[in-house]
């Protein structure tokens, strides 16, 4: 214990030391070129370290990806046709689109119906905080958490599943939620968006606040209320937060592995990309099948992340 | 990290040794100079000779408390030869072993808890054969399974030490009793007796034959394939289990699916499965600690798991013949011809041949470690499949039972086979069929899935 703090300091002491040098060797640059001789000395580390911790592992699991299962032999596409051949893992990709399909448009019209609902109402933080307190329950706590919920017993013994134990209180037959697919898929995404949208509503919440008053009155007199106020009004002026929302938890949900490792492990066809990628690199010993996976990923969250920036950029 | 540290856990472990040495000699009345020996007497050490001043060092990946019983059981050898063993357990044995082979840094001997790493370990050429010494005692006490199993393109390099069984299914000696059922001796005994217990107790829907979970989180459905692997011992035989291990038949060979479907009877069978738990498709959902307690309660008779399941039926249980649960050997087909066991053990190879070092890999292959062990380990484990061990000297009734199925002559022992395939399919597509197949796929497609994804190269 005493050792890992040691450590640590010790860490912290050498990252100090060498900004402090960093600094000096900034502050001794002079001349016509000080400006950029100094930039060079703030930027340099940091560039190194991207190239060092995130690019050279990118460019070789790239490389990984074109060789054979194992990671080894000869270059071919072998694991891309694996992965769009194999039924498993086609169906892994059905289900990734299904949940960014899914995820965020739902996290989003509850989010967005939770804050309009609640808007300038008595209880209105009251209701904030509870929607947005599955936001501090991590993703296997969720799960776990949940996978009581859906817990099955057969109807004629006693229930430990609160979704179960309803249908069995109106006279309903007991269901396997998490084994009967493609309904299955649809039990797991419930529980990504009770913790998204709390995310969405405090966002969105914030960003229909920001509208100014005098817009909303200026539509009163010119006559629009209810839907009208809403899709002319309110929604074009909180479209930057929205399209930043729907980024987010559509990025969360490519990547989503917590949930469907902790709750099925992916079994009952509700496996996903990610999932599929770690059991192929970590316990399948096939880390060029699981390079293949993570590019195949990375290639599908590269689009958003782009339409983001964009948006960031014209935004400021 | 691991620098600090090794040093400190093998203190703990040598602290701990000697702690339990010093409670031993206060319970003993006898002279305390004979305490930790054979009781003083090392007539049965005389063999290994005069060994004074030299040092073994052996590398495992068992370690406190585990550890203890055998650093106990190394003391008699010490003391008679005048050797010192020099233990080393490592929880990262697995990873680490080929690197310190690799290094020029291996161990004297080491612990290797699977064949196949045998194989991997001697294909390294770092590994040295067992001493004619060795092998007349591996002869003398081990089976013709085990000794494959520690030798390489039919050379002995490695002697077998500790094992553990799979083949068991557990019940309620009390329940058995009241219903007037006995236990089976044959597979179609076992059958029958499903049948009868389905009739006579299967009329409230929810009491079942059998109860089974092949849930373990991201391993679910490993339980499954000890089931198949038992299941193919028994109706196709050794050599094809062999074949099928190794790929030298198809992993969806029609003996495969066979097999499959003779556990089917049971497995896929909602009138058979799954006790207090629903139909077959709960199978995999439920977590397999959780399966077997069913007996528990009345709602389920049987449960197969291997002999490790003792530790899970939680306090106040009591396991053994009288107690509330017991377990007994899954019968054969044919119990006249062969009596099929699967489960795992580990072996002693070296990488020195200095005297020291075969003498004591000598010792480990002998009747006489083999009781020291078992004499010394209190808490039990100290299964083997040395017919020199005397089950007398046991801690409990399930290494007793252990024991005395691979002492049976008829015994035809195999290692759990997934452990032995390539792990994209001992630990991937295997599990995954298993719980396709009691999702209600066919053995047909979900063994062609297998065979699909084993790798080629």
């Amino acid at each position: 214990m005493l050792d890992k703090f040691g450590q640590m300091f010790l860490a912290i002491g050498v990252l100090v030391a060498v900004v402090v040098v960093l600094l000096l060797l900034a502050s001794l640059a002079r001349g016509r070129n000080g400006d950029r001789l100094r930039a060079l000395f703030f930027v340099g580390p940091t560039v190194l370290l991207v190239a060092v911790g995130l690019i050279y592992p990118t460019v070789l699991t790239i490389i990984k990806s074109f060789r054979g299962p194992a990671g080894t032999g000869a270059f071919g596409f072998d694991n891309y046709v694996t992965i769009f051949t194999r039924e498993a893992l086609r169906s892994s990709i059905v289900n990734t689109a299904i949940w960014v399909l899914l995820v965020p448009l739902l996290a989003i019209a509850i989010g967005l119906l939770y804050a309009i609902i609640v808007d300038r109402t008595p209880i209105e933080s009251f209701a904030k905080t509870l929607i947005f307190l599955p936001m501090a329950i991590s993703m296997v706590g969720a799960s776990v958490i949940w996978k009581f919920v859906y817990e099955y017993k057969p109807t004629q013994a006693d229930q430990i599943g609160l979704l179960n134990q309803i249908i069995k209180m109106f006279g309903g037959e007991t269901r396997q939620f998490l084994v009967e697919s493609p309904w299955n898929n649809f039990f797991l995404i419930v529980v990504m968006i009770w913790i998204q949208a709390g995310f969405a509503m405090t966002v969105l919440s914030a960003a229909i606040k920001a509208i100014p008053d005098e817009i909303i009155e200026a539509a009163r007199i010119d006559g629009a209320s209810g839907w009208a106020l809403f899709w002319q009004i309110t929604l074009p002026s909180i479209r930057a937060s929205l399209i930043m929302v729907v980024t987010t938890i559509a990025i969360a949900a490519l990547k989503v592995f917590d949930i469907v490792r902790t709750m099925t492990g992916g079994n009952w066809d509700t496996s996903v990309i990610a999932n599929d990628f770690y059991s192929a690199s970590f316990t399948q010993g096939q880390p060029g099948l699981g390079s293949a996976l993570a590019v195949l990923l990375f290639v599908l969250v590269a689009p958003i992340i782009v339409y983001n920036v964009r948006q960031l950029r014209e935004a400021s | 990290m691991r620098r600090i540290t090794r040093p400190i856990a093998i203190a703990g472990v040598a602290a701990l040794t000697l702690g339990m040495a010093a409670c031993s000699g206060d319970g003993d009345t006898a002279d305390p100079g004979t305490d930790g020996g054979a009781g003083g007497d090392c007539s049965a050490y005389e063999a290994y000779g005069d060994l004074e001043g030299t040092e073994v060092s052996v590398y495992t990946a068992i370690v406190a408390p585990e550890a203890d019983p055998y650093i106990e059981s190394f003391k008699a050898f010490e003391e008679c030869t005048g050797a010192t063993i020099k233990y080393e357990g490592d929880k990262a044995f697995a990873e680490q072993i080929s690197v310190r082979v690799q290094g020029g840094n291996a161990p004297d001997i080491a612990f290797v808890p699977q064949p196949g790493m045998v194989q991997t370990l001697v294909a390294t050429g770092e590994a040295v054969e067992a001493p004619a010494d060795t092998v007349s005692n591996v002869d003398e006490f081990f089976s013709e399974d085990w000794k494959n199993y520690g030798s390489v393109d039919g050379t002995l390099y490695a002697a077998p030490l500790g094992a553990s069984v799979k083949s068991l299914v557990w019940y309620s000696p009390a329940d058995f009793a009241d219903n007037g059922y006995e236990v089976p001796e044959t597979w179609d005994d076992m059958m029958s007796l499903t049948d009868q217990i389905a009739q006579d107790h299967g009329e409230d829907g929810l009491t079942k034959p059998w109860c089974v979970g092949f849930g373990d989180g991201a391993a679910t459905g490993w339980v499954g394939t000890d089931w198949i692997e038992d299941t193919l011992l028994r109706t196709a035989g050794g050599d094809v289990y062999d074949q099928w291990v190794a790929h030298e038949i198809p992993f969806n060979d029609p003996q495969v699916v066979e097999a499959f479907n003779t556990a089917g009877e049971i497995l896929t069978n909602d009138d058979y499965v799954n006790g207090g738990l629903g139909d077959s498709k709960t199978i995999s959902t439920t977590a397999f600690p959780d399966a077997g307690l069913q007996i528990l309660d009345g709602t389920c008779f049987l449960h197969r798991q291997a002999s490790f399941y003792a530790g899970m039926w939680g306090e106040g249980v009591e396991v053994g013949p009288e107690g509330d649960v017991w377990a007994f050997y899954l019968p054969a087909t044919n119990p006249e011809e062969a009596k099929p066991v699967t489960g795992g053990g580990d072996f002693a190879l070296a990488f020195d041949d200095r005297p020291e070092v075969q003498a004591f890999q000598t010792f480990l292959a002998s009747d006489t470690w083999a009781n020291e062990r078992a004499r010394v380990s209190t808490a039990g484990g100290a299964v083997s499949a040395n017919s020199g061990l005397d089950t007398e000297l046991l801690a409990n009734e399930v290494d007793k039972l252990s024991v005395e199925m691979l002492q049976d002559e008829k015994a035809v022992f195999r290692f759990d086979g997934s452990d032995l395939m390539p792990s994209a399919v001992g630990a991937g597509s295997f599990w995954t069929a298993m719980v396709d197949w009691v999702g209600g796929a066919s053995a047909e497609d979900v063994t062609k899935s297998v065979e699909d994804t084993w790798p080629t190269s």
